[in-house]
């Protein structure tokens, strides 16, 4: 199987994450699960086996919590020196009318959001450049191709994501390791509980599908579903003296 | 929450407003949920019931959709353990691969293991393995009051034979230990018969009951009633192993979709006559001998998506006796007269001879005897009270109505049918209930039902 056949996953128990694993489970992947709820990691992890998995080991993380994030990297690469798959899939959607004016609710949305990933990242660059092989892939967002008023907090964060996985592309490239960057747009999962679900939310079951091909397929940047470039392209080309007068 | 949300039954009547839908993650998150929900509340699977028994107008739906997990599997007994919300899809998905199938399924892969034991369903082997809950070992029960209850044939046998076949109205059924069945691939040996009156078709059953391990048929019904013809399906899992992997699964709708509600002329009496012309001389011999996937021999329907458009917005009602075994299926027979009387064309007619096995629910619905399932389009009230001419006759016959499917039958036949309903009624959550309950189940209906 061409695929990646150890994972370790941030955010295993996100949503999207799931129906991602699901699929690799099936081709009998062994996983390194890191969430911050143990019952949930025991419960995904029962899953994931009845499903095909190899070895499922798990971690308790909080991207909050610095030494968590230490523990969780030491503790997958003891357990699988050889690993060559790192998924980061967790998040949280700032509310930004609050974030507008508590700026420790803003820094807790950039910590857990942008900062604790880029410290994963780095943390776990070592060991992919000395393998020299391996697959990174990180779930960014479409809302990180423009800011707008509704959600700049999350979408500059997401910017940030994207930015920092593009430079961590050509910096791994030369040592034959690849990273993916994953922008979905809407999807229906406990982190848009609150919207309306209009004809432009997927379900998360069809993102999955879509992030397990990119990654068999070693794509760099994927919009899921497809259609998400074009709306994100049409949005980007919007001259900014006009956007800056329209509500988005 | 305070939204108006509309959620549909699959029969897409009747149109109900809910108070809204509370969506637990995490088994802990249920237990929250009914904690701090205001009644009524309803578990609800993939909402392919037809009626309302998965509608609760004014409150709220629990959905299962992610309770979808597995929690265990031992190989060497076959039993699963599952949360509630995993589709018997995603089951096949998993299983068939490693040489497991069902104990039992429906017309439809797309229902979740709750809705099964919560309608304690039967599928084309009744007369061979019973009832879906006859192959449950054990589930656990959430009650709002933040009890749970472990239920199984030696703990808490009253509680189990409440919530199989129980409606819902029992708890919430977290998860589930299901005995799977082994096979040797995907494959169905199918050979399908023709018949040209009811005698044939009890012949055909009687001599296929101990030999095949799938019956069903499916009947011509706009002819008058002595020269009912059909096909008679009977099929066997097959020894032959899977040719290639992709065999192992089935596939998913993908486009084929009924994209917008049908024209009501779709529906109509010379479209269904000749629908069935084309059906019944599809096959041209009288008997035909076949190997099939899994897919086609148990789901046909399933392989266009939002079928149920078929029948306009209005929706459609499906009608499903079970009578007890009688001479010269007189009461089959004088339902289907009552029907070509009346001229009600219906495009699936099924017919199946239930086997004796009894069924483990309090609220059950099959017992030994055949049944026969139709689906009409909703035209209003000259229907219903051709349904209800039916329901009488059912009745007298000591016979019942699927709950499953109803929308429309009155108090009073569901209570006389359901003899247990009295001692059923102890187990029933404070907090919960459904459209289709306070509609017939409540015990004040009975003087007022008819
Ligand atoms: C095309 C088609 C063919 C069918 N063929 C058959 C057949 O051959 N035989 C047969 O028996 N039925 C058949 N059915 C009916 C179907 O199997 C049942 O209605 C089944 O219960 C639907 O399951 P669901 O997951 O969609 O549940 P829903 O319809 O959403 O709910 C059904 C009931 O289960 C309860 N429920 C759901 N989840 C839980 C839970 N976790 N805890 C407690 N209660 C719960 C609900 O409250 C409700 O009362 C068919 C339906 C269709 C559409
Ligand atoms: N849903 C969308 O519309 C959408 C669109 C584009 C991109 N995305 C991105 O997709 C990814 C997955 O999101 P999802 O939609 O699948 O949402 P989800 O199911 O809500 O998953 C979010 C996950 O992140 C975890 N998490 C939150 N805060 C954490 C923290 N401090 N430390 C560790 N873990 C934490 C959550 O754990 P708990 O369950 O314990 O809280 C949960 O497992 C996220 O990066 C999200 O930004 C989502």
């Amino acid at each position: 199987m061409a695929g990646i056949n150890k994972i370790a996953v941030f955010g295993a128990c996100s949503t999207i994450a799931y129906e991602t694993l699901k699929l690799f489970a099936k081709d009998g992947a062994a996983f390194y699960l890191c969430d911050r709820d143990e019952d949930e990691l025991k419960r995904l992890s029962g899953d994931l086996s009845v499903r095909g998995a190899g070895d499922v080991g798990y971690s308790v993380f909080n991207a909050l919590d610095e030494r968590s994030i230490s523990e969780a990297v030491e503790n997958i690469l003891s357990k699988h020196p050889d690993l060559d798959g790192l998924f980061i899939a967790y998040g949280t959607l700032p509310d930004q009318k609050r974030c507008e004016t508590d700026i420790r609710e803003m820094n807790k949305a950039f910590t857990i959001n942008f900062t604790s990933t880029a410290s994963i990242l780095t943390q776990m660059a070592d060991h992919f450049v000395k393998q020299k092989h391996g697959t990174i892939a990180v779930i960014s967002s479409v809302a990180g191709d423009r800011g707008r008023e509704s959600n700049y907090v999350y979408g500059s964060v997401k910017s940030a994501l994207t930015a920092f996985t593009s430079g961590l592309r050509q910096r791994l490239c030369k040592a034959g390791v690849h990273v993916l960057t994953i922008k979905p747009g809407m999807v229906d999962t406990p982190m848009t509980a609150d919207f309306k679900k209009g004809i432009l939310f997927s379900q998360p079951d069809v993102i999955g599908k879509g992030i397990y091909n990119a990654i068999l397929k070693k794509k760099n940047i994927v919009y899921l579903p497809w259609f998400w470039r074009w709306i994100m392209f049409i949005i980007r080309n919007i001259p900014e003296r006009i956007f800056k007068k329209i509500t988005l | 929450m305070k939204c108006n949300m509309n959620f549909e039954s699959w029969g897409r009547f009747p149109k109900v407003a809910h108070i809204g839908e509370l969506v637990p993650h995490t088994i802990r998150k249920v237990g929250e949920y009914l904690d701090s929900t205001e009644p009524p509340v309803l578990p609800r699977g993939l909402g392919r019931s037809y009626g309302d028994s998965c509608l609760n107008e004014g409150g709220y739906l629990l959905s299962t959709r992610h309770l979808n997990k597995f929690l265990g599997f031992n190989p060497d007994s076959g039993i699963v353990r599952c949360e509630s919300g995993v589709s018997l899809d995603e089951l096949l998905q998993v299983f068939v691969p490693k040489g497991w199938f069902l104990p039992v399924t429906p017309g439809t892969k797309y229902v979740t293991i709750g809705g099964a034991i919560a309608n304690d369903i039967h599928g084309k082997n009744h007369h061979k393995a019973g009832t879906f809950c006859n192959h449950v070992v054990c589930f656990e029960l959430e009650r709002s009051d933040g009890s749970r209850i472990l239920c199984s044939r030696d703990n808490n046998h009253d509680w189990f034979r409440a919530t199989a076949g129980g409606l819902g109205l029992t708890g919430v059924l977290l998860w589930a230990d299901i005995v799977l069945k082994p096979v040797h691939g995907p494959y169905i040996d199918m050979e399908s018969i023709k018949f040209e009156n009811l005698n044939e078709f009890s012949r055909i059953s009687a001599e296929s009951a101990e030999g095949f391990e799938y019956t069903v048929s499916w009947l011509d019904c706009l002819r008058d009633a002595d020269k009912i013809r059909g096909i008679f399906m009977r099929g066997n899992h097959s020894e032959k192993t899977s040719e290639k992997d992709s065999d192992m699964l089935h596939s998913q709708p993908g486009f084929a979709s009924f994209p917008f509600d049908a024209p009501s002329v779709l529906l109509s009496n010379p479209t269904i006559k000749l629908f069935n012309f084309l059906y019944y001389n599809k096959q041209r011999g009288k008997s035909l001998k076949s190997r099939v996937h899994y897919d086609p021999f148990f789901y046909p329907l399933d392989k266009v998506a939002h079928w149920n458009r078929m029948y306009g917005t209005r929706g459609f009602l499906q009608w499903q006796c079970v009578v007890p075994p009688a001479d010269d299926n007189k009461a089959i027979k004088m339902i289907l007269e009552k029907i070509t009387e009346n001229k009600l064309g219906s495009f699936l007619v099924v017919l199946k001879e239930f086997g004796d096995t009894e069924a483990q629910g309090m609220l059950s619905f099959p017992i030994a005897g055949t049944t026969l399932a139709l689906d009409f389009p909703n035209t209003g009230q000259r229907l219903f009270d051709i349904l209800d001419e039916l329901d009488k006759l059912v009745i007298e016959f000591g016979g019942r109505i699927y709950p499953a499917k109803d929308a429309r039958m009155a108090g009073s036949t569901f209570q006389k049918a359901f003899p247990l309903l009295d001692n059923f009624r102890k187990y029933i959550d404070p907090k919960f209930s459904s459209s289709f309950y306070r509609r017939v189940g409540r015990h004040d209906l009975l003087s007022g039902g008819d």
